[in-house]
């Protein structure tokens, strides 16, 4: 428990009278690959955002422990500011700068933390150069890494969804975060995107030493790849523990095919 | 019937011919009170020439435009795009050759060593009054609006405010507003730019802040607000500003260094210059910015801001950054009317001069620093012609039926304008691609 990277306590997000997230507690242990699953419109995507600073819950503490160690909350944190302490994530719907080349996009992620230096900027100083430079070779790094070399130059708008993904994964990674967030990474890829996805994931875990919080629906992927998980559903956590203890849970199976397994055993 | 009257091209026909007549209307005589009837009928029925070949009535030699724009139109539509590509693949190899560094900075020097002797050149007084007062002070607010509004993507419909606050602050710093100059003592207009710079920044800071946090159209009326409430501060704020007369007495800029004393009087001319070095400066500050991180973060911004922000991207701060860098050209621009003309007054700091800045930025292509420079340069100077030298039919207030025409017809043709930036015209076509659903099509073009 001491290693903790998040630790979410009693939250509770409302829309209005709508409650998104209902009194969840779940926490998060440093190099752990974490899913969050459950039906559409259980909250997954809004512990997401209130993870990231996007949403701003009404109750509770989320907590993130940051590089240096120090417990950060979270809950009044914009969402840039989140980026720049080490959260970073990916969408569900990609969500690229389209128009710019892969190489750009990752580029962006990759020196935007840094400090802003108009002057420097303007001036093109030496300091300058030198962080365009390190930003240029942490991009090429980087793409290499999950594969997207080749099409350094192609208009980001082009990729596949399999390759946009690993665009996405790249571009989070340039900003160095502690933490990853994957947003259903699995929507829209084929199966043999797929697997390569669970294969990368992985090795962001264990060759970039970041920690994977993931939602997904995919539940072949979430088996193969989760450590621990958290099913959540109506806003509620119901369930948690390792892949085999989740889906043997009755509660979870009960949530996922909308009956009680009584009822369809009796069918 | 024969198989090409087919009913588009005879539609087609009917569009001309009345876009023709609309047009034969507007450079026609006008019509008075007394004969409202007069303009109208004139318009078709008056005596002139045809192509100077014999005499006929004017509906004749519209008629026979209208004819001839019709089969260009049907020609394009039926022909177009293989005229296009021929003329693409035509110009594979000087546009290979602009892409080349040596040739840019030299086409660059060319053009710079150009409008160095221009003045020597062009020597009547009109035509050298025309390119301070006219073309360069557009050319320094387009550049800067296009940091705005090319840049980082904000609609600012306000812009003059910054040109006012820069002429006005020149007038403060010089002593020539009822209310005492800035440092007690009337300052030489020189020391105004640094000021009226900094103030002009400081202004798009105070008003980006609090305003910056909207998107598109709610940004777009906040600025157009500011626009209206610096315009009626600088009519009504009688003590401060001297009112709706504005103020008459700013002198004129000189050097006193030692043994280099020069004025900067009536003529034209050495305005020109000290206006064509700033614009240069502002042109390589703001190239130079663009393709550095903060235009990076800029185009993330307009592309994706949700993105932009995942990734530690603080959009309201680069957002005020591009007001007040944006702001800084215009702030020099008001300095350099105020002390030229050395007469300011509110009427001239209206939202019709916003938009007409708007207009030659998006006729040059947003974002695209050479583009809103030629369009500036392109949109002023046949402006001036006009206003020179009239064409028969033509009246000084037909000018923005004109240019009204010309925005249309861009938008439809040319959306990214004049001289596109790349990345823009990508956006414009990924956005349209995607309403059409042809995507292949763009990301295989030309282009990319």
């Amino acid at each position: 428990m001491s290693d903790m990277i998040f630790n979410v306590e009693h939250v509770t997000l409302r829309f209005g009278g709508v409650i998104s997230l209902n009194d969840v507690s779940l926490h998060q242990d440093r190099g752990e690959i974490l899913a969050v699953i459950g039906p559409n419109g259980a909250g997954k995507t809004s512990l997401f955002n209130s993870l990231t600073g996007v949403y701003q819950p009404q109750e509770g503490t989320i907590t993130f422990v940051g590089k240096n160690g120090k417990p950060l909350s979270i809950i009044g944190r914009k969402a840039y500011r989140m980026a720049n302490a080490g959260v970073a994530r990916t969408f569900q719907a990609s969500r690229m700068f389209s128009a710019m080349t892969t190489f750009e996009n990752v580029k962006i992620g990759a020196e935007s933390h840094r400090g802003i230096g108009v002057v420097g900027a303007m001036l093109r100083g030496p300091a300058t150069r030198r962080d365009e430079k390190h930003s240029d070779a942490r991009t090429i790094e980087l793409l290499k890494f999950v594969g997207l070399t080749e099409k350094a130059n192609a208009i980001s708008a082009s990729l596949s969804y399999g390759d946009r993904r690993r665009l996405e994964i790249a571009r989070g990674l340039a900003t160095d975060p502690q933490v990853l967030l994957l947003d259903e990474p699995a929507a829209g890829t084929n199966p043999s995107e797929k697997q390569a996805l669970v294969k990368l994931i992985r090795r962001v875990r264990d060759e970039m030493g970041v920690t994977i919080l993931l939602i997904e629906h995919d539940m072949k992927l979430v088996m193969a790849l989760a450590e621990r998980i958290y099913v959540l559903n109506f806003g509620s956590v119901i369930a948690e523990g390792s892949p085999d203890e989740v889906r043997a849970n009755p509660v979870v199976v009960e949530a996922y095919l909308g009956t009680s397994t009584e009822e369809a055993e009796s069918k | 019937m024969r198989v090409w009257l087919t009913k588009a091209i005879v539609r087609r026909l009917l569009i001309t011919q009345s876009i023709v007549a609309v047009i034969e209307l507007m450079t026609g005589p006008a019509g008075s009170n007394s004969q409202p009837v007069y303009g109208f009928s004139h318009s078709f029925g008056e005596s002139s020439s045809f192509f100077g070949l014999f005499r006929t009535q004017r509906w004749v030699t519209f008629f026979f435009v209208g004819l001839i724009c019709w089969g260009v139109a049907s020609f394009w539509i039926s022909q177009g795009s293989r005229v296009r590509k021929s003329v693409h693949d035509a110009l594979a190899f000087p546009r290979a050759a602009t892409q080349k560094r040596p040739v840019r900075w030299g086409a660059m020097a060319v053009l710079l060593g150009f409008a160095i002797i221009l003045p020597h050149v062009e020597t009547a007084p009109f035509w050298q009054a025309a390119m301070v007062e006219q073309i360069a002070v557009y050319v320094l607010l387009a550049i800067g609006l296009n940091v705005v509004v090319g840049f980082a993507g904000l609609l600012d419909l306000g812009y003059v405010a910054f040109y006012a606050i820069g002429a006005y602050t020149t007038a403060w710093v010089t002593g020539a507003l009822p209310t005492p100059a800035l440092f007690h003592h009337a300052l030489n207009p020189f020391f105004a730019i640094p000021v009226a710079i900094a103030i002009v920044m400081i202004a798009g800071i105070i008003l980006g802040a609090p305003t910056l946090r909207l998107r598109g159209d709610y940004l777009a009326i906040v600025t157009l607000g500011f626009g209206e409430i610096i315009t009626i501060f600088a009519n009504n704020l009688y003590g401060i500003t001297g009112g709706s007369l504005g103020s008459n007495q700013i002198p004129h800029p000189s050097i006193h260094l030692g043994p280099i004393k020069y004025i900067w009087g009536l003529a034209p001319v050495p305005y020109y210059y000290l206006a064509l070095g700033f614009v240069v400066l502002f042109i390589i500050i703001f190239s130079l910015l663009e393709r550095s991180r903060v235009g990076r973060a800029w185009t993330a911004i307009r592309e994706d801001e949700v993105a932009a922000e995942s990734v530690g991207i603080n959009p309201l701060k680069y957002k005020v950054m591009a007001f007040a860098i944006g702001a800084a050209s215009a702030g020099f621009a008001g300095v350099l009317t105020a002390s030229q003309l050395i007469f300011i007054f509110p009427a001239s700091f209206t939202l019709q001069f916003s938009i007409n800045i708007l207009v030659l930025v998006i006729l040059g292509g947003m974002g695209s620093i050479a583009g809103v420079v030629f369009g500036a340069i392109l949109i002023q100077t046949v402006t001036e012609f006009l206003f020179h030298s009239p064409p028969s039919g033509y009246q000084p207030q037909d000018l923005y039926i004109y240019l009204g025409a010309l925005l249309v017809a861009m938008m439809i043709f040319r959306p990214s304008g004049l001289i596109p930036s790349k990345r823009r015209q990508r956006e414009i076509r990924l956005s349209e691609a995607e309403h059409e659903g042809h995507l292949d099509e763009v990301l295989t073009g030309d282009d990319t």
